[in-house]
């Protein structure tokens, strides 16, 4: 089922009504989420991920703006009607109930013509628990599981009721690095078997990267892009896109444009034509530099760390905005240990933005 | 752990309390003891160099008293009316109380005044409202024609006015009238406790549920009450406890005699029993006591038992 939200807004009114201080959590957010595709919505603490989250699954009642399950305007319909599975971002589980009894819950609500017989809701909460890896653990509280089996019984018991829409509020902040990498297949997995809609939110921009079909980066209640991962990566609209996306991070440097060339420093370091000359900020992708004896673009050289397959050079420049500069170049280039590597940089990888509102400038 | 030459630190900032217990709570239950396994007891005679015998007879005689084992059955009907109704109503207005946003605050002031309030008092305002309708003789023969608010009422719809608290009123209308006024003094402390308890349930609980299409009843019995449990428990226990030394409501209706004009005593409970021997017989009255004690403490360790099976956590 698609999901389509207009106009969405949410705004927190301030405590005290003297001072204007309220908090804007959503803006004016507009989007049709495909039906059956995996989205992940990634963006800095307090951005309103949560919040966006809990308009969809009718827990908040937005300010403004309307969300649509299918062609149903959803946007008055209470959560209990709505019939979404939600993960909470500290799951949330019935301290009082066993694993079972969890699962089982959500089940056991079913009125009139949805009520199932018992065999029925027993057999659906442990494929649900298999499906999740948890049937081994049906009797036990939820005191007595680690927070990844914690977080695994939650995903159950949001998928037990075969929900069309599915919102995970990140779903795998408390677990282990590899358990994470695990689990994180393990939802794309099910997801795609079951076709649910999902609603993935993150903080964490590998993690949305690697599994969603479309990802939507939000800064303060705003939404910047939207798009498929690699394209959001490769084409970002603005600064902070592209500052968010990526490992190691881009590198960013003052720079100016002069008769439609770049200068980094004093360097003249990329053809950029079409752009009126003007201060900007560079972004260069790790991978954008070439190891090139006839570059223009110098810096001072720090370290050279193999890394296999890769190299990665780390070096400084005086115009760069971070402490260092990464660059990933592949291994076949032999690199002289001296006092300054020289690069030529590839078109495709350099940003330029903007300083006055840190937009995206095209070339 | 405290180290041992920081010890007798601890006994020190200990102590003021410790002296305080002895002389007030130790020393009275040891001389209960004592007096309680003394041959007819009595203070008067102690006083004047006279010697007990060792015994139980004591005991036996505060069980053979008819006396007793109607207060037993008063104290036991009550505190089986009381709790659960008390418990059940707290329980059902603590919620209502704590999903009321505005006047929260006022509200929860009002459901706490009773508390605040003495018993006698508010004793003697239920049994002005329970006395019988219109033609009640006041002193001096005058006519008290506003007495008996309840029956005023019951008229009103058409009801024929009961009995309830005067001479020759029947003993389950009398009984009516305290289970009525102790629930109502019970109330305010068992909400406090409940609503207490409910505001520290996480909210988060509350909106799984809501996403998993939980009706509202089932909220109540499948989430707030379970989660509840440890202060429904300690509400429980502590208002059998203080059943079973129900005492001042008797009086703040019925007066000292503990029942209507006409039928002394007909609603006495223990502790009446045991103030009633006090003044001649501390003998007896301390055996009675120790016979409370004892039932409040089995009754207690059943609770515990059965809570511990119920409550989660
Ligand atoms: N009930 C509320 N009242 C007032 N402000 C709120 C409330 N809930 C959230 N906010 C504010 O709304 C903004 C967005 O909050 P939200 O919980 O959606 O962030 P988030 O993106 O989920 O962050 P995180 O990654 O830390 O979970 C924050 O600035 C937060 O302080
Ligand atoms: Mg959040």
């Amino acid at each position: 089922m698609k999901i389509v939200l207009q106009n969405l807004t949410k705004i927190f009114p301030s405590r005290n009504k003297k001072v204007k201080d309220e908090v804007v959590a959503v803006s004016d957010f507009t989007f049709e989420i495909p039906d059956g595709k995996l989205i992940g919505l990634l963006g800095p603490s307090g951005c309103g991920k949560s919040t966006t989250l809990y308009m969809i699954s009718g827990l908040q009642k937005p300010s403004g703006g309307k969300i649509f399950f299918g062609d149903d305007d959803v946007t008055g319909l209470s959560a209990e009607n709505r019939g979404v599975g939600l993960v909470f971002q500290n799951y949330a589980l019935y301290p009082h109930m066993t694993v079972k009894q969890n699962i089982l819950f959500p089940l056991q609500n079913l009125k009139g013509k949805d009520k199932l017989p018992k065999d029925v809701m027993i057999e659906r909460a442990y494929t649900a628990a298999k499906l999740v890896q948890i049937d081994n653990l049906m009797d036990r509280k939820p005191s007595e599981l680690s927070g990844g089996q914690q977080q695994r019984v939650a995903i159950a018991r949001a998928l037990v009721k075969m929900p069309k829409v599915l919102l995970l509020d990140e779903p795998l902040s408390n677990l282990d690095a590899r358990l994470r990498l695990q689990t994180r297949e393990e939802i794309r997995r099910i997801q795609k078997e079951t076709g649910i809609t999902t609603i993935f939110v993150t903080h964490d921009q590998e993690e949305a990267m690697s599994i969603s079909d479309l990802i939507v980066v939000m800064k303060l209640g705003v939404v910047q892009q939207i798009g498929a991962p690699q394209d959001v990566y490769d084409d970002p609209t603005n600064l902070f896109v592209a500052k968010f996306l990526g490992t190691p991070p881009i590198n960013v440097f003052d720079g100016r444009v002069e008769g439609e060339k770049l200068y980094i420093g004093d360097a003249a370091v990329l053809d950029v034509p079409g752009v009126s000359d003007q201060p900007v900020t560079v972004g260069i992708r790790p991978e954008g530099f070439n190891i090139d004896p006839n570059g223009t673009f110098v810096c001072n050289l720090q370290n050279v760390e193999i890394m296999g397959r890769d190299v990665s050079v780390v070096s400084t420049n005086e115009a760069s905005l971070n402490p260092v500069i990464r660059s990933i170049v592949n291994s076949d280039n032999k690199i002289e240990m001296g006092e300054t590597v020289t690069f030529s940089l590839k078109s495709h990888k350099v940003f330029l933005f903007s300083k006055e509102d840190e937009s995206r400038i095209y070339f | 752990m405290v180290e041992s030459k920081h010890r007798w630190k601890a006994w020190l900032y200990l102590a003021p309390a410790i002296i305080l217990l002895l002389i007030f709570t130790v020393w009275p239950i040891i001389n209960t003891l004592h007096m309680s396994v003394q041959e007819g007891y009595n203070q008067s005679l102690a006083v004047a160099g006279h010697e007990f015998e060792y015994g139980f007879g004591n005991f036996e005689r505060v069980i053979e008293y008819d006396n007793f084992i109607t207060c037993l059955k008063n104290t036991m009907i009550l505190c089986v009316l009381t709790v659960p109704l008390s418990t059940i109503l707290a329980l059902v207005i603590a919620v209502c109380l704590n999903s009321i946003k505005p006047l929260s605050r006022f509200l929860q002031t009002i459901y706490f005044l009773p508390y605040v309030t003495n018993s006698i008092a508010i004793g003697m305002v239920f049994a002005a409202m329970f006395n019988i309708v219109g033609n009640n003789i006041g002193n001096e023969n005058e006519l008290i024609t506003t007495a008996g608010i309840i029956n005023n009422v019951i008229e009103f719809f058409g009801g024929d006015p009961v009995n309830w608290i005067n001479a020759g009123s029947s003993y389950w209308a009398n009984i009516t009238v305290m289970t009525i006024y102790i629930v109502w003094n019970a109330l305010p402390f068992k909400i406090l406790i409940l609503l207490g308890g409910l505001q520290s349930v996480n909210k988060q609980y509350y909106d799984a549920a809501k996403v998993d299409g939980t009706s509202r009843f089932r909220v109540f019995t499948k989430i707030t009450v379970p989660l509840l449990s440890p202060m429904i428990a300690y509400v429980v226990i502590t208002g059998f406890i203080g059943g079973f030394k129900e005492y001042s409501s008797i009086v703040g209706i019925f007066g000292e005699k503990m029942g209507p004009t006409g039928a002394d005593g007909s609603l006495n409970t223990m502790v009446g029993f045991i103030y009633n021997a006090i003044e001649s017989q501390q003998g007896t009255a301390s055996a009675a006591a120790l016979i409370l004690f004892g039932i409040i403490f089995i009754v207690t360790m059943i609770n515990l038992y059965v809570s511990k099976k119920k409550t989660h956590y």
